[in-house]
């Protein structure tokens, strides 16, 4: 079996290898840490063999003047940080995780809590190694094999193997960061917050509290960060965390409304400095903190549901959306609210101006009527919805709010009219064959 | 350290590489093929920080290189206090049976031509005073197993040699380290199921340089695979010969 992070797997195996030229060869999709939630990861059907990039992950060059890296596919941010906070860079966008491949963050495009400012981590990419479906590698960036380039950022793996990747990490003036953290009493203060906080710090994000309606609708804590200037910054220097880890899958979930209204009110009423020197670890990837986090939520696994609300529909579309999640009762535990800025040169990229929410949901029976529910939202607001986090948008719905995917399927069909490369996501959301 | 590492482009080769570099050692690389060591070179350098990582072409197929390989590896580095080798060949015993000729490569290779690049290293060592040789043998030399006859049989070879050089040139200033892996999950044991215990690269190459540094004649990695192999070792012939392990 092979899985996604929120444990929904299918019959399939992976290869791993050195090589990955050897194992991309002939191979119908490549595959990473399995960090993304549904099925981007998982090899279709009739062809159940994914290629893993994880133990390619040489670093082939480093220019310390430009910040420009090449690496191969399967290096990791968790490797990137521990060697290059330490001396003064740092990754120039950092999705909530530091388990992911530089393949992976390509393939989904990743952003972070500087998507406002930096955008996603395409927009660093100088130029990829990419083997495509006929067996040639082609080397694609922003000025050359445009379309393709553009394709395959956020193209969720579908229109090549991702072998190398060159892009420019960024300096940080020392490995410490300046975090403030303020609550806001409902989904309009949040707004203003995120707005506000937008014009002077690089990176901010929002904790929303969802089981709360009413006049707390929306109500939760935002965190905005810089990096620490040196005078501001501890002299010694970050320490490695242990990390506990969840060592098996609970026989049933422990996300559950009791257990999700008692965290929550835990995490807003929690007792926190406004303005405090923190480990980078703590404000980028809180969550990283417990291994294999995702048992927590029992044999049936979860799913995340991340959509964007365009600005364009006004400040109330957020509002809109969480009261109809309250109103079906959605405990989420993580729910995690952030304003992005403009759509990036990813064709198939998730992020555009407006209002991104990200919610994680444990899996019952209703769960696809409530991704339905929420989806028919997102298409009345203009919005659209994050592949790397779903498994259960149906096709119909992704068409709806995916105009650009016709463009996106004319670049990949040019590169690979025989469809060799897909996914079981490809086949669930896109049609192919499986 | 300044030290040759024979097949650092792969598993915990290069996991113990990549450990070495970290702490600053000097490092030249030894493997078969250039592209893949070139890049292996630069990897090393980018993560130790610290200047320049040589290489050259060495492959264990043809042992009249070795000499000029180690030749290039004193002159880069200016010195050799340590030899580590973690290449090999290695094919299930399913595959060897069935490919005579792989079988007879790979008991040359693992035995025969390891040896002889071993003799090769530890006369340079010897001729500088003394040095350490630390070469990856493995569990499947402890005893004669279904799953491992052949490759077994060239790895307890290995075994044996290495613990007759310690004893002959230990005086002389020669350590030598014997390095058993039990399951590691790598490249090399990719699609096999994995036995309980299997370990990472990267811990076991953690505990192979603390056995260089202090020169262990003999390190079980995983740790725990020196209690398994203590059972293994007592089991009577009658049982070995019942059981698949």
């Amino acid at each position: 079996m092979l899985y996604g992070w929120g444990r929904v797997g299918v019959p399939a195996q992976e290869v791993r290898s050195e090589d990955l030229e050897a194992i991309t060869k002939g191979a119908v999709l490549s595959r990473g840490l399995g960090r993304s939630y549904g099925d981007s990861s998982l090899p279709p059907p009739s062809r159940p063999t994914a290629a893993n990039t994880t133990l390619a992950d040489r670093i082939l060059a480093f220019d310390e003047a430009s910040g420009l890296l090449r690496a191969e596919a399967g290096l990791t941010v968790l490797d990137l940080n521990r060697l290059f906070v330490p001396r003064g860079f740092f990754v120039p966008v950092s999705p909530g995780t530091q388990f992911v491949t530089l393949g992976g963050m390509v393939a989904a495009d990743v952003h972070g809590a500087n998507h406002h400012v930096a955008g996603c981590f395409g927009a660093h990419v100088e130029s990829l190694r990419l083997r495509v479906a006929d067996g040639r590698i082609v080397e694609c960036g922003p000025d050359r094999e445009v379309d393709l380039f553009r394709a395959t950022v956020g193209g969720m793996g579908l229109t090549g193997h991702v072998l190398e990747v060159a892009f420019r990490m960024k300096r940080i003036p020392s490995p410490w960061l300046v975090v403030e953290t303020e609550r806001m009493k409902d989904i309009d203060a949040f707004m203003e917050g995120l707005k506000a906080a937008a014009r002077d710090w690089p990176w901010t994000k929002g904790w929303i509290d969802c089981l709360k309606g009413g006049a707390h609708l929306g109500r939760g804590v935002l965190f905005r960060a810089r990096w620490a200037e040196p005078h501001e910054a501890p002299r010694h220097r970050p320490r490695a965390r242990p990390r506990p880890g969840v060592p098996f899958v609970v026989p049933f979930s422990l996300v559950t409304p009791l257990t999700v209204r008692v965290f929550n009110s835990l995490v807003y009423h929690f007792p926190r400095r406004t303005r405090a020197i923190e480990h980078p670890e703590t404000f980028f990837y809180p969550l990283d903190v417990v291994l294999d986090w995702n048992r927590l939520y029992g044999p049936r696994g979860f799913t995340q549901y991340q959509c964007v609300l365009p600005s364009a529909t006004g400040p109330q579309a957020a509002r809109r959306f969480l009261e109809r999640l309250t109103r079906r009762g959605g405990a989420s535990m993580l729910c995690v609210i952030k304003d992005c800025g403009p759509e990036g040169a990813g064709v198939l990229s998730f992020p555009k101006a407006g209002i991104s929410i990200a919610l994680d949901i444990p899996i019952h029976d209703d769960t696809q009527s409530l991704v339905d529910h929420l989806n028919e939202l997102v298409i009345a607001e203009g919005g659209r919805i994050y592949l790397a986090k779903d498994a259960f948008t149906r096709p119909e719905h992704f068409r709806a709010m995916e105009p650009r995917l016709g463009e996106f399927e004319r670049i990949r069909r040019a590169w690979d009219p025989q469809g060799r490369i897909k996914s079981a996501q490809s086949v669930r959301i896109f049609g192919d064959a499986p | 350290v300044k030290a040759v590492v024979f097949g650092a482009t792969k598993g915990m080769g290069r996991a113990l590489a990549r450990l070495m570099a970290g702490r600053g050692d000097a490092l030249f690389l030894l493997g078969r093929e250039a592209a893949d060591l070139e890049k292996s070179a630069r990897d090393l350098e980018v993560r130790g920080g610290r200047g320049a990582v040589g290489w050259a072409p060495c492959d264990l197929e043809r042992p009249e290189g070795f000499p000029g390989a180690l030749d290039a590896a004193e002159k880069a580095l200016g010195g050799l206090d340590a030899v580590i080798v973690t290449a090999a060949l290695f094919a299930t015993q399913d595959r060897l049976e069935a490919e005579p000729e792989l079988a007879r490569r790979l008991l040359v290779v693992d035995f025969a031509n390891t040896v002889a690049f071993c003799e090769e290293a530890r006369r340079r060592l010897l001729a500088r005073g003394g040095g350490t040789l630390c070469v990856f043998s493995s569990v499947a030399g402890e005893r004669g197993r279904k799953p491992v006859v052949l490759y077994g049989a060239a790895k307890a070879g290995l075994s044996a040699y290495l613990e007759g050089l310690d004893h002959k040139f230990h005086a002389a200033g020669l350590k030598v380290v014997c390095v058993k892996p039990g399951f590691v999950r790598t490249s090399m044991t990719e699609g096999l199921p994995a036995p309980p215990f299997a370990g990472e690269p990267e811990p076991v190459a953690a505990r192979v340089l603390k056995a260089i540094d202090r020169g262990t004649p003999v390190v079980y990695a995983p740790a725990i695979w020196a209690a398994v192999m203590a059972v293994i070792r007592l089991l009577p012939r009658a049982v070995l010969r019942k059981i698949g392990f």
